[in-house]
């Protein structure tokens, strides 16, 4: 990260919440009422609040998802607190009183040191001047027309913007946790790339909330018009904690005639620890939708935190000619449960869609592909291609794969290709026998598998991926 | 070649292995000193590949007694890839396919780990490019290879010119060659010992695990030993390779047991 990215992490939210009001956490449990506080307490607008109540309203109609490959108790959903104020993490005054095992994990990373300090919480002010950097991004950003802020900055200084798409692209009633999440969303980030820009550099949510616990229910809206472009980023290879143990993040995009959306994540929530206890539960829902012409999305994610996640970036090929894309490496280990992968679903004509996916399990974790690829019967010449391959490492990991294909549209073409392999014992003496020792072995193989996702990463994300990786697997080896 | 008062660089005393309870290894004797080449020819099954891949330290074989010095130090001391940085080299019966890594980018990481490990520099992709390309041509092999993952669809005897290669970079103290020959075909034989015989010098050893006498008719051995039963039960000159291939190996069995009894 360098230094712009990380003085940018402890800029303050200009449209803060956190002073203007009295009390600071909702009471446990949801209700009508404790929706209406939220929306009163951000100073919403009133379709804000109706859309946050009819979700509500479906939501409760819902039943939670019982399909996924994972296992978890019931969740008490009268249990959360659904609003507080977002609390700045506590400033620490120096290295010396971070927790250790942090430091030794950026160590591993190899997070250079600056980087650290912030991440860990250490006030950086006195090694940049945050402010003057922050500006000159902001500014940059503004010269072209980028809007890139909060959700609720965005609610308040763009409401025509947010309001026009909003749960567009993921209607409340989508599913059990978008409808949750759109009742009770109290932040996320927001981008708008008018028409013909091509952003300047990657947008990354590491601007923005880092100095903050992420909220439990973020909102995030990206929209590209007509011919514009875009590189988002989204979480970072340090590790995240939460209190809050249940995220259900929704996550739009919209792409106009000829816009091109791509859309980069490394997820490493807090796994719980070697025996499965804590972790977040990350049920995410995020769709693209490629609405114009000649448009793109393309998804790539590096999962590898969470106990459980629960998440299929999904693209809707509307224009003609649109193309959707979705390259993932999903990581679990020790009793981590992932059930991931992707919907594309072709609905213009001669819409392309390219899928693949790479599952690496360790330990006694499970590790689900499920994908769907679904062509209407008015989208001739559409084409997938999809690519699903499993990795285990040890003997007590499980990889499975879900791909469910349905066609209505006979000139379609759809191809499916999948592959199990194994990290083995005579691999990694191989390496040894050549002086090459097991982290260092591990690190290759796992490259190596992942090398057709890896690349579709920006290169800084791309290195630190990989390091992230090996990080994950240590130990899980021989 | 025997060079008089040379440094031993493997002393093997009354070592015994087991595999999963099985005993393999039953009080194996070896010694190799410099400059010499060793050939150990055996029945299937008599513990030849096991021996190789104790001394590279395998985790699936378990010493339950004798000693292994390497260089003077106790072998066992070493982790696998300190075995290997130290100069313990095996060119594997069975080289394991490693698909998606890439075989230069493979090569280079050994290379250098175990340049860096001896103190010496490293190269940088390029410098390594010349240098490998150098080292295949020796081998008569493609660079072509250098573009697919390590051992990835190459076929038996490709397999092997890989692991000569890796010997001939990592100019090895020890050199443990296990059926190298097995799978090459009569020109690849003849450029693959050629290319052994150009890495033999008067510092290090080489032990051939061989079934026929062709691959001596390049690479001539200083000893012969068979192995019988996880034991060397038998050690001559070159003329013994000679005679088990016309003889076969049962009358060695034979003799040591007689042997055996007379002392008894
Ligand atoms: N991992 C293992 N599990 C069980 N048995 C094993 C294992 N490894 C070796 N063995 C057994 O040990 C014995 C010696 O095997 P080894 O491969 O060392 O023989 P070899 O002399 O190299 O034979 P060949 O000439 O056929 O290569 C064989 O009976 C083999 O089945
Ligand atoms: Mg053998």
């Amino acid at each position: 990260m360098s230094a712009t990215l990380q003085n940018l992490v402890n800029q303050p939210y200009k449209h803060g919440f956190v002073t203007s009001i009295e009390s600071d956490v909702a009471p446990k449990g949801l209700n009508a009422d404790t929706i209406r506080m939220i929306s009163t307490k951000k100073k919403e607008p009133e379709w804000l609040l109706e859309f946050r109540l009819k979700s509500y309203e479906a939501w409760l109609k819902m039943e939670e998802p019982v399909w996924p490959n994972v296992h978890y108790p019931k969740i008490d959903f009268q249990a959360i607190s659904y609003y507080s104020a977002p609390k700045q993490k506590p400033k620490l005054k120096s290295m010396d009183e971070v927790d250790p095992e942090l430091l030794r994990t950026f160590e591993k990373l190899g997070v250079p040191l600056h980087e650290r300090m912030a991440l860990a919480g250490v006030a950086v002010d006195v090694i940049f001047d945050s402010v003057s950097v922050a500006t000159t991004y902001k500014d940059k950003l503004a010269e072209v027309g980028i809007i890139f802020c909060s959700m609720s900055e965005a609610v308040h200084d763009h409401p025509e913007l947010v309001q026009k798409y909003l749960g567009t692209v993921i209607p409340p009633s989508d599913n059990f946790y978008a409808a949750l999440n759109s009742a009770v969303f109290t932040d996320g980030s927001f981008c708008y790339i008018p028409k013909g820009v091509k952003c300047p550099m990657d947008l990354s949510t590491y601007f923005r909330i880092n100095t903050e616990e992420s909220g439990q229910f973020e909102r995030t809206l990206i929209v590209a018009e007509e011919g514009a472009s875009v590189s988002y980023l989204e979480g970072c290879t340090a590790p995240a904690f939460s209190s809050n143990q249940l995220h259900a993040a929704v996550v739009e995009l919209v792409a106009l005639d000829n816009a091109d959306i791509k859309y980069s994540t490394v997820q490493n929530w807090y796994a719980g620890d070697e025996k499965g206890v804590g972790g977040i539960y990350n049920f995410v829902t995020k769709r693209g939708l490629a609405k114009g012409v000649n448009s793109r999305i393309s998804w790539t994610q590096v999962e590898t935190g969470s106990a459980i996640t629960w998440k299929y970036p999904s693209c809707v090929l509307l224009g003609d000619n649109s193309v959707g894309e979705f390259y993932s490496v999903a990581v679990t280990n020790h009793y981590q449960q992932a059930d991931t992968g992707t919907k594309m679903i072709h609905v213009g004509k001669n819409t392309r869609s390219t899928i693949v996916s790479k599952g690496i399990s360790a330990g006694h974790s499970n590790n689900s592909y499920r994908g769907l690829v679904k062509v209407a019967p008015g989208a001739t010449g559409a084409r997938n291609y999809s690519q699903c391959d499993s990795m285990l490492v040890g003997q007590n990991s499980g990889a499975h794969t879900f791909p469910y294909i349905q066609v209505a549209n006979n000139s379609s073409q759809i191809e499916h290709e999948a592959s199990t392999s194994k990290i083995g014992e005579d691999q990694l003496f191989y390496f040894a026998q050549r002086g090459i020792d097991a982290e260092a072995a591990v690190s290759m193989i796992i490259n190596g598998f992942c090398k057709d996702v890896f690349q579709q990463l920006p290169m800084e994300f791309a290195v630190e991926a990989t390091a992230l990786l090996s990080f994950k697997l240590e130990g899980s080896v021989g | 070649m025997i060079y008089p008062d040379s440094k031993i660089v493997l002393e093997v005393r009354g070592l015994c292995a087991t595999v999963n309870g099985t005993e393999i290894l039953k009080g194996l004797d070896l010694t190799v000193r410099r400059g010499e080449v060793h050939a150990i020819m055996g029945p299937n099954g008599s513990g030849k590949s096991t021996f190789s891949k104790i001394l590279a330290g395998h985790s699936a074989y378990e010493v339950t007694g004798g000693s292994v010095m390497f260089e003077g130090q106790n072998l066992f001391d070493l982790a696998p890839e300190e075995r290997a940085r130290a100069g313990v080299f095996l060119a594997f019966q069975y080289p394991i396919e490693i698909p998606g890594v890439i075989n230069s980018q493979f090569l280079r990481l050994t290379y250098n780990t175990v340049q860096t490990h001896r103190g010496k520099e490293e190269l940088d992709p390029l410098e390594f490019d010349d240098y490998v390309r150098e080292k295949m041509k020796l081998l008569e092999m493609s660079p072509d290879f250098l573009e697919r993952s390590v051992n990835e669809g190459f076929s038996g005897g490709e397999k092997k010119r890989n692991e000569i290669l890796q010997m001939a970079m990592l100019d090895p103290r020890l050199a443990i060659l296990d059926e190298t020959d097995s799978g090459l075909d009569i020109d690849a034989l003849r450029i693959v010992a050629n290319g052994v015989n150009q890495l033999a010098n008067k510092d290090n050893a080489i032990v051939l695990v061989t079934h026929y006498q062709r691959l001596l008719n390049y690479i001539v051995p200083d000893y012969v030993h068979v192995m019988e039963a996880g034991r060397i039960i038998k050690t001559g000159g070159k003329e013994l390779a000679l005679e088990l291939e016309s003889r076969g190996y049962d009358w060695v069995g034979v003799e040591h047991k007689a042997v055996a009894g007379a002392v008894a």
